[in-house]
């Protein structure tokens, strides 16, 4: 009997102890935004925040492209003292889920009706089992392919809207001693390159299948066949000295027109834009052929966080992220558009124009589908398996019956 | 008291350091070896679930492309920089003018840290960049050097850089076992006429065995870990023709989420290493004993 009165008047001091301390509201902030226009972009939600009586504590982990991040993530998680927001995407956000380690933000996104502005599949990688548990801050599009728009006209093309066309424009150009592609050899990018490929040759169907369902049929298809068959294709429109590039400098050589194409995602824009280039005028973007988006959606996480001012300063944060404001501000920052479909776009560029309507178009279609290259189809063990057989494919002299067999393996041993 | 604190002085001050070697060091490479057992992903989880893990491991191209590059990479690296470095230290040893000064020369790239060395040499090896372009920008046209972007021939370029790095410390190692060498019997060699060839083959490299047992002890560990050298040279590619244990051991701790393959590759790791340096430590231990 006594015990127990000790332990409710323990606790009757706690919660008292904590509503006394209890300061506003708080949150730590997990991300690796750290670069020039990212760091720009989280500042503006950081002054958001604070106008609106948070405090903010910054937790920027830089390096390895968010693999720094991630331990120390794991490190605080471990020993029960997780950031109030991490910056996380696609699968990784129910990985984390399944750990027990992300809190229910269902009353805020009900509040805000996130689910009548944001797309149903972007809003369908915010949730855990039905709750939301993660905030989106942006789209990127991934299939775009971007063009030096002197080198096109002078040499009388325009882009390309079949992969057919691009390659007789890609040895055109090359006859006459132009790079026709400019890449960078790092796994991702060749995986980006490899996506684009699979969605404008195989379809929304049998993208969706093979990268997201990871349907043996689609895997083993003739399709996939003829998307390797393509990859080699392009290797032969790659120079000599891409093994290894950045894609920031792949950019760089279709702005100087050594280089006519890229294909990469819309970061390659805010790169055009940095040094003054405009978009129609100096350069050109499109959809790379066929049909479909892909997307690659940041987000930040909620995570569980002990205390009220804690998690006022969760809910706080997670309706500013998904707010017009910062979808706006945020955006044009970042070169991407944002997830919210109501944000007015009078102030972004046509190519962001391009890429909302295209979002909007394929949402109802249904082919608006998650990058696998980005981490948002699949989950790092069967997204890295796979990965690893095209940079194994386009770095060789592999037959594309080979690489499909190995791209068969290497799924089943990712599981 | 005293008597006491005497006896047991070394006891106390090596105990804390005991104890913190056998947490951080042994501690830990029961948890990775209990992890290895596990289907660990994102988090570690302790449930064993068999070899998975290591069924997985074997059945992944990757792997095999990394061990294999291992044998290739640890075996031409020591082998180079063993031959090259003794080269070096015999010239050396010819009691020539300014020795002190090319030994720094040679040495210097111990210096470096291995992620200089690295770009260093990515660059040079760039064929639009580095050796290739120049040397066609002397006339020679048909000049190709590009084993750094070709799949088949990237991992050897690791091995340029690394012994580039490696043998002039070989070297340093050699040199000073030369010098050790009894002076007396190499001149009775020399009375007795003994071309200096056989002097070098039957008398000093023989009287050098220890020497080259420390040099291969080193070398073999540093091939057996190195890390910093690939990811600055090639990040493993193209593709992932240059992946080293410890890379794909990195790649899937940190970027893939798959702890328990991490693990189980660190474990074989620490296998090779063992088969490397315990038959060393045992002749070493069996020597002590024997005398």
């Amino acid at each position: 009997m006594f015990n127990k009165i000790t332990v409710a008047a323990l606790a009757t001091t706690l919660t008292l102890s904590t509503s006394i301390s209890y300061a506003g509201p708080k949150a730590e902030v997990l991300h690796w935004w750290t670069s020039g226009g990212e760091a720009k972009s989280v500042a503006v939600l950081q002054k958001e925040f604070s106008e609106n009586g948070g405090s903010w504590t910054d937790m920027p982990v830089a390096g390895g492209g968010g693999d720094a991040a991630m331990t120390a993530l794991r490190a605080r998680v471990l020993s029960g003292n997780a950031p109030a927001a991490v910056q996380l995407k696609g699968p990784s956000i129910q990985e984390w889920y399944e750990e027990g380690a992300l809190a229910d933000i269902s009353d805020v996104a009900k509040k805000n009706n996130w689910s009548s502005v944001l797309p149903a599949s972007i809003a369908g990688h915010m949730k855990c089992e039905g709750k939301w548990c993660a905030a989106p801050v942006n789209v990127h599009r991934i299939d775009w392919i971007w063009a030096n728009a002197s080198v096109l006209k002078s040499n009388g093309f325009g882009m390309p809207k079949t992969w057919d066309e691009f390659n007789a424009t890609a040895k055109a150009l090359q006859a006459k001693g132009i790079i026709p592609l400019a890449h960078g050899g790092q796994a991702w990018q060749d995986a980006t390159v490899f996506e684009a490929v699979a969605l404008g040759i195989g379809g929304a169907n049998f993208f969706h299948d093979a990268f997201v369902k990871l349907d043996k049929k689609a895997l083993q298809s003739d399709t996939m066949v003829k998307v390797f068959d393509q990859m080699r294709t392009m290797r032969g429109f790659v120079d000599k000295n891409f093994s290894g590039r950045d894609w920031n400098l792949a950019t760089a050589m279709v702005m100087n027109g050594e280089a006519a194409f890229q294909i990469m995602g819309d970061w390659a824009k805010g790169e055009f834009l940095a040094a003054g280039k405009v978009p129609g005028k100096d350069f050109l973007c499109a959809s790379t052929p066929g049909e479909g988006f892909l997307y690659n959606v940041d987000s930040f996480a909620m995570f569980k966080v002990k205390g009220s001012d804690r998690q006022d300063g969760q809910k706080l944060l997670a309706k500013l992220i998904v707010g017009k404001n910062f979808q706006k501000v945020f955006n044009l920052n970042k070169g991407s558009i944002p997830a919210r479909t109501d944000v007015a776009l009078n102030e972004f560029d046509q190519c962001a124009h391009v890429s909302a309507a295209d979002m909007n178009a394929s949402s109802v279609g249904g082919t608006l589908l998650p990058s696998y290259a980005h981490g948002m189809a699949l989950r790092g063990a069967q997204a890295g398996a796979i990965t690893d057989t095209v940079t194994a494919h386009f770095n060789s002299d592999m037959s594309s019956k080979d690489a499909v067999a190995m791209l068969v393996k290497a799924i089943d041993n990712s599981k | 008291m005293s008597n006491w604190l005497e006896k047991h002085l070394p006891k106390i001050v090596l105990g804390p350091s005991f104890l913190v070697i056998i947490l951080f060091v042994y501690g830990f490479i029961a948890w990775t070896a209990w992890i290895s057992f596990t289907r660990s992903r994102l988090m570690p989880k302790y449930d064993i679930d068999g070899f998975i893990q290591y069924q997985r491991l074997f059945d992944s191209p990757r792997w095999e492309v990394a061990i294999d590059n291992l044998f290739i990479f640890g075996f031409l690296f020591i082998l180079i920089s063993m031959l090259l470095g003794l080269v070096i230290a015999i010239f050396l040893d010819q009691k020539i003018r300014i020795e002190g000064a090319l030994r720094t020369i040679y040495l210097y790239p111990m210096a470096l840290s291995l992620i200089v060395t690295g770009t260093a040499w990515k660059w040079i090896l760039n064929p639009g960049l580095g050796l290739e372009s120049v040397i066609k920008g002397w006339g020679f046209k048909d000049f190709t050097f590009d084993w750094v972007i070709n799949p088949d021939f990237a991992i050897y370029t690791v091995v340029i850089a690394g012994v580039w790095q490696a043998s002039g410390f070989v070297m340093a190692l050699f040199l000073a076992g030369l010098r050790s060498v009894d002076q007396e019997i190499i001149k009775a060699a020399q009375v007795d006429g003994v071309p200096t060839l056989r002097i070098y083959t039957a008398i000093i490299i023989p009287s050098m065995a220890p020497i080259f047992l420390s040099a291969f002890i080193v070398l073999a560990h540093l091939a057996i870990k190195s890390f910093d050298l690939v990811i600055a040279l090639t990040g493993g590619g193209p593709g992932y023709a240059t992946d080293l244990p410890a890379t794909y051991m990195y790649t899937m701790a940190f970027s893939r989420g798959d702890i328990g393959q991490a693990a189980s590759s660190a474990i074989i790791m620490m296998l090779v290493v063992f088969a490397v340096v315990v038959p060393y430590l045992y002749s070493e231990l069996r020597n002590k004993n024997d005398q």
